[in-house]
């Protein structure tokens, strides 16, 4: 199917068991698709984790990824935000090369991007960012030609804005299962 | 075996396997029923649970290796958990779109004790396994669709079987007068006999059914995936139809073919949702137009074709089908011989016919055969195996000894892996390469397990034979030695357009009335 791709971002909920980050991405690898980012975290629920995956797929591929998501027996809701209004963040760590010369003129760029200075070495510093994808890339490449030595990026995690969760996603199934929070589990 | 019991039965079969290689040997089988949807449950042991991860004697990550292939797994390490997990192997297999599940259980876990308590292990699966989305206004849609409709076509699958539909698919069909064309695995879900059967669809499917398929202007898909076998190339398949998508796994809505009408839920709810304001509504002339092309392309009276000293396949089934009158279970294997037993054996009950559908696993039949032997135990079982599938299993002809099963075997031996042979000669100039197959005396090899056989390699030896071994109280192996390099009409080349298909270039087997 000749469908144009775009980024795609799924918002699942499943439970915190061994084995179960792995079941959600070898459905991506063996559909054939390739993630872009994934994070996973505890919610407010003991036992519930929260991931948020963006892949780049087609539309119709999209609706069939969530659906065989949703197959996976530990995944307990699935939502594709991408349509959605959203809140994005991701966090990025950039140790660049700051010499005696260059230091000033970092420090201004760190100011001007409200991001912040968290690391200072005789030869380097390292610098925070918290953004959307598209401010911590902007970053990334006004700081290129000073020397980027290293970079870390967690990748995003979205939160839909506005009341917390609407009468009809998906997620609300969850207000509907007694959760208990069982430290031991074989799955 | 398993899978053959989940077929025969409807219900959930069990396999049990030891730990390393007796699991990896269980993968094939697993993914057998996982394409197929087959529910079936295989317990697995596995080493001490804190040797896991140290490479230990006979130690393999086989819920790792079945992930793909199984539609949930468990590891237990704790005897608490086993008869958890056991019980939610068993629901989450049969639910929904059924499939293979594996629970893999530490010796640990197997050895110790702990207090069993039948309420405490109660399945703990937080959501419903599926969740059917039946809709006032698809259901709308569709009975719109359906009553337009001037040359609608039934798709029936798998699914129609799987979810009980049979008798509300023949009251659906009779009502609006469409008729129902069969995927490999629908066969015996409406009953061949009937007048709205069209037969089988797809590759190796009757001309006039694929060229129905292609001048419909509405396909109803009842349980079934639109596969590649029975699309042909998706370009141009079917593009005059509107499509009606019924089925269970909202994964397969869209997936190879875009549907007008997609409604996910079990098939037998949703026909008895739609049966009671279905308008009765005649379709004679497009019934009549299929009729006709039925005309050009095969009577396929082949008990009248004169012998011409050569052993056919066809006509080994044929005359198995009327020995038996329809009635047996047919367990095949696949290629050749398999596809010659979907169009000359005319199933016309459910679960008669168990083949390896979506996997096309050879070696398939024989335990198979034995797993819906024991599910049905007064059913007459035969299986119908190539020389090459067979030989892949051949094993469980001690098992067929041991456990005293009375099941009838047909080997349709032509020396070729010949469903390859016959694509290297159609697409590959006839090169053979790695498909003439030399095999056993199977004669000799079933006499050596004490199983009475006989070689057959004429055609007026082929019903004395089936005779016998239906009269003969134990299993019975009948090695059909037929024409080498006969191949199967009609066949849509791979990629090719569902009706240009390559027609039956023998007269013999395409023709009675001309012979």
């Amino acid at each position: 199917m000749p469908e144009t791709q775009k980024l795609h971002t799924f918002v699942l909920y499943v439970e915190n068991h061994p084995g179960v980050l792995n079941r959600v991405a070898s459905l991506f690898r063996r559909r054939a698709y390739n993630i872009e980012s994934l994070t996973v975290g505890h919610t407010e629920r003991p036992g519930i984790s929260r991931m948020t995956i963006v892949a780049g797929i087609s539309e119709g591929a999209a609706k069939r990824v969530e659906a065989n998501l949703y197959k996976l027996v530990p995944v307990l809701s699935v939502e594709d935000v991408t349509h959605s209004a959203t809140t994005s963040r991701s966090l990025a760590l950039i140790k660049v090369e700051a010499q005696e010369e260059s230091r000033h003129r970092l420090m201004e760029v760190v100011r001007v991007f409200r991001a912040r200075v968290v690391d200072l070495a005789a030869q380097s510093l390292v610098i925070e960012i918290t953004g959307t994808e598209e401010k911590i890339q902007a970053l990334v490449e006004v700081l290129r030609p000073y020397g980027i030595l290293e970079m870390a990026r967690t990748g995003q995690v979205v939160m839909s804005r506005g009341a917390r969760r609407k009468p009809d996603d998906p997620s609300a199934v969850l207000d509907e299962l007694s959760f208990e929070a069982e430290a031991s589990q074989s799955v | 075996m398993a899978d053959g019991y989940a077929r025969a039965s409807g219900n959930v079969g069990v396999a049990l396997a030891t730990s390393g290689p007796g699991a990896t040997n269980m993968v094939t089988g697993m993914a057998t029923a996982m394409m197929d949807s087959s529910p079936i449950v295989c317990i697995t042991g596995q080493v001490g649970s804190k040797l896991i991860g140290s490479d230990a004697f006979q130690e393999t990550d086989i819920t790792g290796i079945t992930l793909p292939i199984t539609k949930h797994n468990y590891l237990v390490t704790r005897p608490e958990d086993v008869a958890r997990s056991i019980r939610e192997a068993f629901l989450v297999a049969a639910s929904g779109r059924p499939g293979p599940v594996l629970v893999d259980i530490t010796k640990d876990a197997q050895n110790n004790s702990c207090s069993f308590d039948w309420d405490a292990a109660a399945p703990r699966l937080r959501r419903p396994i599926c969740e059917p989305s039946i809709t006032s206004s698809s259901l709308g849609e569709a009975f719109d669709l359906i009553h337009e409709a001037r040359r609608p076509v039934i798709l029936a699958g798998h699914g129609v079987i799987l979810s009980g539909a049979e008798c509300e698919l023949l009251a659906f069909a009779e009502a609006v007068d469409t008729p129902v064309a069969l995927t490999l695995l629908g066969i015996g879900a409406f009953p061949a006999s009937h007048p709205l059967c069209l037969g089988m669809m797809g590759m190796h499917g009757e001309a006039w059914v694929n060229k129905a398929i292609q001048e419909s202007d509405l396909l109803l898909a009842f349980g079934m995936r639109f596969d590649d076998r029975v699309t042909g190339t998706l370009k141009t398949y079917a593009q005059n139809a509107k499509k009606i998508h019924v089925d269970i796994d909202p994964a397969e809505i869209n997936k190879n073919v875009p549907v007008d009408v997609p409604i996910v839920g079990d098939l037998r709810e949703v026909l008895r949702q739609l049966l009671p304001q279905l308008k009765r509504t005649v379709h004679a002339e497009w019934l009549a137009r299929i009729e006709d092309s039925k005309q050009d392309s095969a009577v396929r009276d082949i008990q009248s074709l004169p012998d011409d000293g050569h052993l056919y396949a066809a006509h080994v089934i044929d005359e198995l089908w009327r020995e038996t009158h329809g009635d047996a279970i047919v367990v095949t294997d696949v290629g050749q011989h398999q596809m010659w037993e979907a169009q000359y054996y005319r199933h016309e009950r459910p679960r008669t016919l168990i083949t390896s559908g979506g996997l096309g696993t050879m070696g398939f039949a024989l335990p198979a055969a034995i797993g819906a032997k024991f599910a049905r135990r007064e059913a007459e079982v035969w299986v119908v195996v190539g020389d090459g599938g067979f030989q892949m299993t051949m094993a469980e002809l001690a098992t067929i000894v041991q456990e005293k099963i009375d099941i009838k075997i047909a080997i349709i031996n032509n020396g070729f892996l010949g469903m390859v042979r016959q694509w290297q000669e159609f697409f590959y100039e006839g090169r053979y390469s790695s498909t003439p197959l030399l095999s056993p005396d199977f004669v000799k090899l079933a006499d050596a397990f004490g199983i009475a056989g006989v070689a057959v390699n004429k055609r007026a030896q082929i019903r004395p034979a089936l005779q016998t071994a239906r009269s003969h109280a134990g299993p019975v192996l009948i090695d059909f030695q037929v024409e080498q390099e006969d191949s199967v009409f009609p066949m849509v080349p791979a990629g090719a357009a569902l009706d240009a298909m390559i027609r039956r270039p023998n007269p013999l087997v395409e023709r009675a009335t001309d012979a």
